[in-house]
Parts: C-alpha cells; sequence; structure tokens
C-alpha cells in the first residue's frame, strides 16, 4: 500500500527537483535558441556555482555571499567563454560546437578535482532555514521549502528579464532569428555574450542554492547535464515556458519513481522522453524548426 | 576515396600491425596499453562510420560497448558458456539489435537533438545495468572471470592468454573490422552516408531513403561497439561496469576527435595518443588525476586549431606537400572548352531520359495538378491552380515576385503538400508522397540556391545521384564495390559531359566557380534520369555571358525531355519555353504561347510594364 505522507513529500521533492532542473534548463536553452550552440558544459556550470558559493561561505560564513558568489562567478565564465572560445564556434558546425563545449566541460571539471580533490563539500543552510517544519501532516525540511521558494522567484525574475524588459525582448527576438536582429542594427555579439553570462548564470545560481540540500562534488553536473537535456527534449528546444513545465514534469517523474525504485527514474524518465518525441516531435511547447 | 590502389590501405595497416610488437615497445608502450588501444581503435571504426561519415554525432556509444560486452561476458562466466568467439558475435549482434531500436528513437530528431537523446539513452542504459539487471551484470563489481580464447586448429589448440598472443588475437579482429569498414566506405552506401553528412535535404531529394542509410550507420556502428565491447572482457579476463558510463562515449568521441573524424584510422590515432599520454602523465610524471585536465585542455585545443584531428592535419600537409607548396589550381574559366561544344552531345544525352519515359507510353499527358491550393494561416501561397504539362513539353513559369513560384514547384516535388487538391504524375496520384519516393518516381528539380555535398568532388556528387536511380531508394549492398553497378560509370560520364564538367569532376564542389555549381546544381537532377525535370530559376546570379551559355545549355538539355523552368530572365524564358504559365497572386493569370503572352493586355499590366523599362 502507497504511504500517503511519504507520497505526497515525494511529491514536494519533486517540486523541488523540477523547479530546479526548471532553472538550469532555461539557462540551457535561452543560450540554444539565441546563440545556436548546445553548452555541454552546462552541467559543469551548475558544479561550478557550487564550488565558487562553497569557497565564499569558507570564507565569510555567510550564505548570501556565497550565493552572490556562486551567481556571479559563473556568469564570468560565461562571459568568458563566450568570448574566447565560442565566438569562433558560430560559423563552424553544429557537431564542432558540441565537441569544444564538452571539452571545457571537462576542463572545468578536472580543474576543480585538481584544486579541491574528489571529496564532497557541503554548504550548511542558512541558520534561520535549517531543521525541519511541520506542514499540516508531515514534517518536511525547511530549507527544500524554502528553496522551492528561492527558485521559484529566480525563474519569476527570470521571466520578467526576459519578457518586460527591451533587452529581454532584444534576446526573444534573437531567439526567433539571431540575423534579423542583427539586420535592425542591434549589435548581436553582444547580446549573445549577455545570454551567454545569464544562461550561465541561471545554472551557477541553481548549484550554489542546491548545495544545502546535495553536497557538490566535482562531477555532479554530469547527471543534471543529462536531466536538463530530457527537459528541453520534452519542453521544446528554445522555450522558456517549455523548460520549466518540462522541468517540472521530469522532477515529479524523478521523484514519484525513486519512490518505489530509484533504478528506475531514469528509465520512467527515458520513457516520458520517447512518448513525446512520438507524439510531438518539436517538444510540448516547442515549434518546428529548431534545430 | 581510395580509388587509385584499392588494396594499398588493407597491406600498409596489415604491415603496420605486424610490425607494432617490435616498434611500439621501444617507444613506452606496454602490450596491455598497445591490446587498449585496439579495442578503442575497433570501437572507434564504427564510431566514425556514424560521426565522420554520416555527419550524426552520438555521446551514447557506451550503451551498445557495454552491451555487448556484458552479453559476451555473461555467456562466458554465468551461462559458462564454452566458446569465446560465439559468444563474442552474440554480444555483437545483440548490440546491433539494441541499436536498431534505439536508432528508432534517436533518429527521429537530427542535430543536436540527437546527440541529446543519445546521451539520455546511454544514461538509461547504465542506471538499467547497475540496478534492475544487477543480478545478471554483477552490478559495480562487474562480471570477473571471463576466459581467453583458444583456437583448436585440429593437430594443436592455440591459446590466446599471454600479452602477446593476445595481441595477435586482436589485431587480427581489428584487421577484419578495417577492411570491413573500407569496404562498407566503398560501397553505394558509403557514397550515401557521405551525402547524408555533407546534405540531407539534397540526399533526400535525389532519392535515397535517408533514414534508412542512417538507421544502417547506427547499427553498424552499435555492432562495432558490441564486438569492442566483448573483446574488452575477453582481453581483461573481467568485464568492468564502467563501460556504460558517460565517460566511456567521451572518451571514444574525444579520441575520435583528437585523431581525425572521417578518417577511419582517426579513432586509432586518437587512442594511441589518449592512452599514451593517460599512461605517461601517471607513470611517468606521476601526475595522478591530473592527466584528465591536461588531456582536456589538449583536445579543446585541438578542437579550436586542428579542425580534422592529427590524421587530417596530416592528409592536409601531405596533400600541400605533393602540390609543391602550391596553391590550388585557380578555377577554370566557365563554360571551359567542351569538346566539341554545345549540340553535339545531344545523342548521347537523350540516352537517360529514355529510361523513365518508356514506362507510361499510353498517356500524352506526363503531369496534372487539379485545384492545388496552399494556405499558410490566413496566408495563400496558391489558390486552385490548374495545371498540365504534356510529355515532351518545356513550360515556363513567370510571375512576379511573391506570385507563389516556388511554393507551387515545391508542391509539384511533394516538399510540403497542398492545402488541397491533387497531383497526378504519370498517371499516378503523388498528392502526399515524399519527395524521395517521387524522385524516385522520375520527378526531380534543380534548387533555386545551390543543393550541392559540398567536401565531395563533382563526380561524386554527380555518382549519388545517378545511384538512387540505380539502386532504389534503399539497398543495403555493404558489401558491393562502386564499380561493379551496371551503367553507373557510363551514367556519370554522359552527366559530367551533358553539363560540361568533365573537365573538372576530379575538384572539390568547393573549388567550383558560381557557374559551375549551377550546372552541377542541374546535373544532380539530371543523374536521377527523371522523365519531368523542375528548375527553379537555373539563370539565378548569372552574370550575362553565363546566361548565354545557360540558356544554350537548357535547350540542350531539353532534348528528349519533359522540363518546367521557372525563371525571371523574361528574355531567357521566351527563348526556351514553347508553353508559358503565368502565376499571380497565387492563381494562374494565363497560359499561352510566348507570342500570346507577350501581346496579353493582363500580363503586361502585371508584370512587363515594369520588367520592360530599362
Amino acid at each position: 500500500m502507497i504511504n500517503w505522507a511519504n507520497f505526497i513529500s515525494q511529491c514536494f521533492n519533486g517540486l523541488v527537483l523540477g523547479a530546479l532542473l526548471a532553472l538550469i534548463s532555461s539557462g540551457l536553452t535561452i543560450i540554444y535558441g539565441t546563440l545556436g550552440v548546445l553548452n555541454l558544459a552546462h552541467g559543469a556550470m551548475f558544479m561550478l556555482g557550487g564550488y565558487a558559493g562553497w569557497v565564499a561561505y569558507t570564507y565569510t560564513g555567510s550564505y548570501l555571499a556565497a550565493v552572490a558568489a556562486g551567481s556571479l562567478f559563473v556568469m564570468i565564465v560565461g562571459v568568458l567563454m563566450e568570448r574566447v572560445i565560442i565566438r569562433q564556434f558560430y560559423s563552424r558546425p553544429h557537431e564542432d560546437q558540441l565537441l569544444v563545449t564538452f571539452g571545457l566541460g571537462i576542463v572545468f571539471v578536472e580543474a576543480v578535482r585538481f584544486f579541491f580533490g574528489s571529496l564532497s563539500k557541503v554548504v550548511p543552510p542558512p541558520a534561520g532555514l535549517a531543521g525541519i517544519t511541520p506542514i499540516g501532516f508531515m514534517f518536511y525540511p525547511t530549507y527544500r521549502l524554502a528553496l522551492l521558494g528561492i527558485v521559484a522567484v529566480a525563474l519569476i525574475v527570470l521571466y520578467v528579464v526576459l519578457y518586460r524588459t527591451r533587452i529581454g525582448m532584444i534576446v526573444r527576438a534573437g531567439i526567433e532569428d539571431s540575423s534579423m536582429v542583427d539586420a535592425l542594427g542591434i549589435d548581436v555579439y553582444k547580446i549573445f555574450m549577455l545570454v551567454f553570462g545569464i544562461g550561465a548564470m541561471a545554472a551557477g545560481f541553481a548549484g550554489i542554492v542546491n548545495a544545502p540540500v546535495v553536497s557538490i562534488a566535482p562531477d555532479v553536473g554530469e547527471a543534471i547535464l543529462v536531466q536538463t537535456f530530457v527537459v528541453v527534449v520534452i519542453g521544446g528546444v528554445g522555450s522558456f515556458p517549455g523548460a520549466v513545465l518540462g522541468g517540472l514534469i521530469a522532477g515529479e517523474i524523478i521523484s514519484i519513481t525513486s519512490m518505489f525504485n530509484p533504478g528506475y527514474s531514469y528509465v520512467m524518465l527515458f520513457v516520458a522522453m520517447t512518448l513525446v518525441l512520438v507524439l510531438r516531435p518539436y517538444g510540448l511547447l516547442g515549434t518546428a524548426g529548431r534545430e | 576515396m581510395f580509388k587509385q590502389r584499392p588494396f594499398i590501405v588493407e597491406a600498409l595497416t596489415a604491415i603496420a600491425l605486424i610490425a607494432v610488437p617490435f616498434v611500439l615497445p621501444h617507444l613506452g608502450f606496454s602490450p596491455t596499453t598497445i591490446n587498449r588501444i585496439l579495442v578503442w581503435g575497433l570501437f572507434g571504426l564504427g564510431f566514425d562510420i556514424l560521426f565522420g561519415f554520416t555527419g550524426l554525432l552520438s555521446f551514447g556509444q557506451s550503451a551498445f560497448f557495454g552491451t555487448g560486452g556484458m552479453v559476451a561476458a555473461y555467456l562466458l562466466t554465468v551461462v559458462e558458456f564454452p566458446y569465446v568467439l560465439t559468444s563474442l558475435f552474440i554480444g555483437t549482434v545483440v548490440a546491433a539489435v539494441i541499436g536498431y531500436l534505439v536508432g528508432l528513437i534517436a533518429l527521429r530528431r537530427t542535430g543536436i537533438y540527437f546527440a541529446m537523446i543519445t546521451v539520455a539513452i546511454a544514461e538509461v542504459f547504465y542506471f538499467i545495468e547497475f540496478n534492475p539487471l544487477s543480478d545478471f551484470t554483477g552490478g559495480e563489481n562487474g562480471l570477473p572471470g571471463v576466459p581467453t580464447p583458444t583456437l583448436y586448429l585440429g593437430f594443436t589448440t592455440v591459446k590466446f592468454n599471454t600479452d602477446w598472443s593476445m595481441y595477435t588475437f586482436l589485431a587480427f579482429w581489428y584487421f577484419v573490422g578495417i577492411v570491413l569498414a573500407l569496404r562498407i566506405m566503398r560501397s553505394p552506401v558509403g557514397a550515401i552516408f557521405s551525402a547524408i553528412r555533407e546534405n540531407p535535404l539534397r540526399a533526400a531529394a535525389v532519392g535515397h531513403n535517408i533514414h534508412g542509410y542512417k538507421l544502417t550507420a547506427f547499427v553498424i556502428a552499435a555492432a562495432y561497439a558490441g564486438f569492442a565491447g566483448g573483446l574488452l572482457g575477453v582481453m581483461q579476463g573481467f568485464m568492468p561496469p564502467d563501460a556504460f558510463t558517460f565517460d566511456t562515449s567521451g572518451q571514444l568521441v574525444m579520441q575520435t576527435a583528437i585523431g581525425g573524424a572521417g578518417t577511419l584510422f582517426g579513432p586509432l590515432v586518437g587512442a594511441t595518443v589518449w592512452l599514451y599520454l593517460s599512461d605517461f602523465f601517471q607513470t611517468t610524471l606521476h601526475l595522478g588525476a591530473t592527466w584528465k585536465l591536461v588531456l582536456g585542455v589538449v583536445f579543446v585545443l585541438l578542437v579550436v586549431f586542428l579542425r580534422r584531428g592529427l590524421v587530417g592535419g596530416l592528409v592536409d600537409l601531405a596533400d600541400f606537400l605533393a602540390r609543391g607548396g602550391r596553391s590550388k589550381e585557380p578555377a577554370e574559366p566557365d563554360m571551359g572548352p567542351t569538346p566539341g561544344g554545345p549540340g553535339s552531345e545531344v545523342g548521347s544525352s537523350a540516352a537517360p531520359a529514355a529510361l523513365n519515359s518508356a514506362t507510361a507510353a499510353g498517356s500524352d499527358v506526363i503531369l496534372e495538378a487539379r485545384g492545388l491550393s496552399k494556405r499558410y494561416g490566413g496566408v495563400v501561397a496558391n489558390d486552385n491552380v490548374n495545371f498540365t504539362v504534356r510529355r515532351g513539353e518545356l513550360r515556363g513559369v513567370i510571375g512576379p515576385n511573391g506570385a507563389g513560384k516556388s511554393t507551387f514547384f515545391k508542391m509539384l516535388t511533394c516538399e510540403i503538400h497542398p492545402t488541397a487538391g491533387t497531383i497526378m504524375f504519370e498517371g499516378q496520384d503523388i498528392t502526399g508522397l515524399e519527395v524521395t519516393e517521387v524522385c524516385q518516381l522520375g520527378l526531380t528539380k534543380s534548387y533555386q540556391v545551390n543543393q550541392l555535398f559540398n567536401r565531395l568532388t563533382v563526380r561524386q556528387n554527380i555518382t549519388i545521384a545517378a545511384l538512387a536511380q540505380k539502386r532504389g531508394a534503399f539497398r543495403l549492398d555493404l558489401l558491393r564495390s562502386l564499380s561493379k553497378i551496371d551503367g553507373l560509370e557510363k551514367r556519370v560520364s554522359e552527366t559530367l559531359a551533358l553539363v560540361h564538367l568533365t573537365s573538372r569532376a576530379d575538384t572539390p564542389v568547393s573549388d567550383l566557380a558560381y557557374g559551375e555549381k549551377r550546372r552541377l546544381e542541374i546535373g544532380l537532377a539530371l543523374a536521377t534520369a527523371p522523365s519531368l525535370l523542375l528548375l527553379d530559376e537555373p539563370l539565378a546570379g548569372m552574370s550575362p555571358r553565363e546566361r548565354v551559355e545557360t540558356v544554350a545549355l537548357l535547350k540542350q538539355i531539353a532534348n528528349g525531355r519533359t522540363m518546367i523552368v521557372i525563371d525571371h530572365d523574361m528574355d531567357a524564358i521566351f527563348e526556351l519555353a514553347e508553353t508559358i504559365t503565368v502565376l499571380r497572386e497565387g492563381s494562374v493569370l494565363v497560359e499561352g504561347t510566348p507570342e500570346e503572352i507577350r501581346a496579353n493586355a493582363a500580363v503586361q499590366e502585371a508584370y512587363l510594364g515594369g520588367m520592360h523599362t530599362p
């Protein structure tokens, strides 16, 4: 028999994981949508956010400083990566872009391993958010509840930036047709750099806010990258709402399946992805012609 | 590619494999390292066919490597099946079957989607291996105790139980692998693989079932991976579970890129560099895990600076030296001297066309469109077009910009499907068929914007188009040599002569002048021996001189063929066509002889009035 309290708490876990995946996938998908580059180092960005935050935390002891450091550091890495390397690959085949970002991901992971070792690191939740909170019929870790709120706020901020600002309008126009944006006299390279920075920051931010839940290690990004791919395939490449929807679906699938047998969570995720591919080849909220 | 001396590559490979045990140990390679290189090289052969030749970058090859290895190891250890080779083959077959099923899903999409889906699928295999199937696969312990192969020769039994005897076993299978791979790449299927890499749209448009061929490449790669996985277990006496990890797929991709994709030997060279450096950094320099960081940096630099990897770089260097440091020969002037000039080849040019025209001798009408409409939301591109073309006719289609000419053409060739209406070709309803099927029936078009196979030579381009008509949309003649196909060479040389590209046959397309590319564009369509040829703005972008020459070429091609030509060049259309259809705002305005069209007041108002003022 299903234990209902357990089931609901797993649904909550799914929501938290889903929101996190939604945020990371949004980063991946706006980069791909605008620049046409699939960043295979996106998982490493998630990991870098965690480590940069951890370093800031060990020096300052402040959670907020950790979050700020994690996000900003990864944004800077993203901007540099775009300027120095990715920019040379816009005119090269997709395959070369995949190869170079894949290689960069490995360099990031191994560099972190070199400096910090393979043992995992812990960033504790801020004092006020430690412990557990009773919600009605069950107890739930306070920080996870807070995390849901934090990630939701981040998603809303991203939404506002994308849909309610001038810059966001240009970025969305760039997702539709970046050469047209260029033709309108907007420096599309500046936009590319910005988008890469924001997209990377979304992953970095997710990496540090998730650190109190799952301890960080050099290869935490790998699993995240694979889940992000599934999210993007389900939601539709280049679609922000698709990433959010796909993230929530993937989060629930992983959590609920894990309740019965964690070994099958990927299988179920894969079944969902296959179903979407068969029924709606361009993703739930995607449009044809973007690949 | 290796056409001139067909077996030289095989012979050199055999010599190199024999020389290795005498040379490489002196360079610091241990026998175990050399054996691992061969396993990875064999694994990479299949992957190179998939990625380097067909252009499909999979990050999920670990699934097949692991599956093949686990199946073979399971048979040999748990089941205690005594035959090593049979187990290896069973593992290969299972991996190929799994590859087929995975391919069905992953190949629904291309490009980055394909890469993402393969990653996800491989991850599923990893989890299945570790959890649900851990009773069979040993979970994280893997399967120890895989026996070494033995060969019973009647009078004696050869045991491959030492490092160097294992080397002979692996080297033999690597040799078999490379011979097979070379054979496949020299077959018609290999040529079509390259066509898919270069331009999948055109490969489909000249009549190849590209989905089938992609799936073929995927299954071949899975089979090689499965066999190599089995060899890994046999070589180590232990089947490690990490064969299934994403790292395995990643390492294969990186080794192939380091060595050079699309060279077959690239993965072997890449594996040599990779495993040698890994040994060197760890045992000589005592860098520990840092070696991966160094390799990662090396890899990124290679991808940035040496696009075709080490083997590709060497080939380029050799080409450069062979030319004595000269740059590529300058492009010949357009329409270079052709033997006899236009007109003399009419006799031979009629031959390809004759093939299909015999099929529906009864009817005089070759193409008939009824009530053809295409709407995009509220925009009407074509509205209720009726259009009939008789056999042997040369029809011109004109109309102002936005008249719906290109949409109309795309519907006729089934690149897009009409919202309403039917298309009959040779008495058969082709509405709703795919572009590949329609081309196989004998209807194809040359594109307004060149759709060529850019990195291939002119001859290879034409060969690929001719193959579709010679072998049908899909055929698995993986081991047949291109030169063994009846009439292929004749068709190719006739087509080359027809479009005046005989002297440029072995030039890569990227080195052609614009006018030559336009002629090759038409040549690709001609090589499929169409009974009805559509030409979408054949004169687009040409200089006045090129126009005159191309009009002459079109006249010559028209001999014995049925053609429909769209162009903006009114003078050319008036000169070429017997009947002209004028489209305006998506509908047929008028149809008639050039004289009637010239005299028609509605046409003058809609179109010519503006055009004739210089």
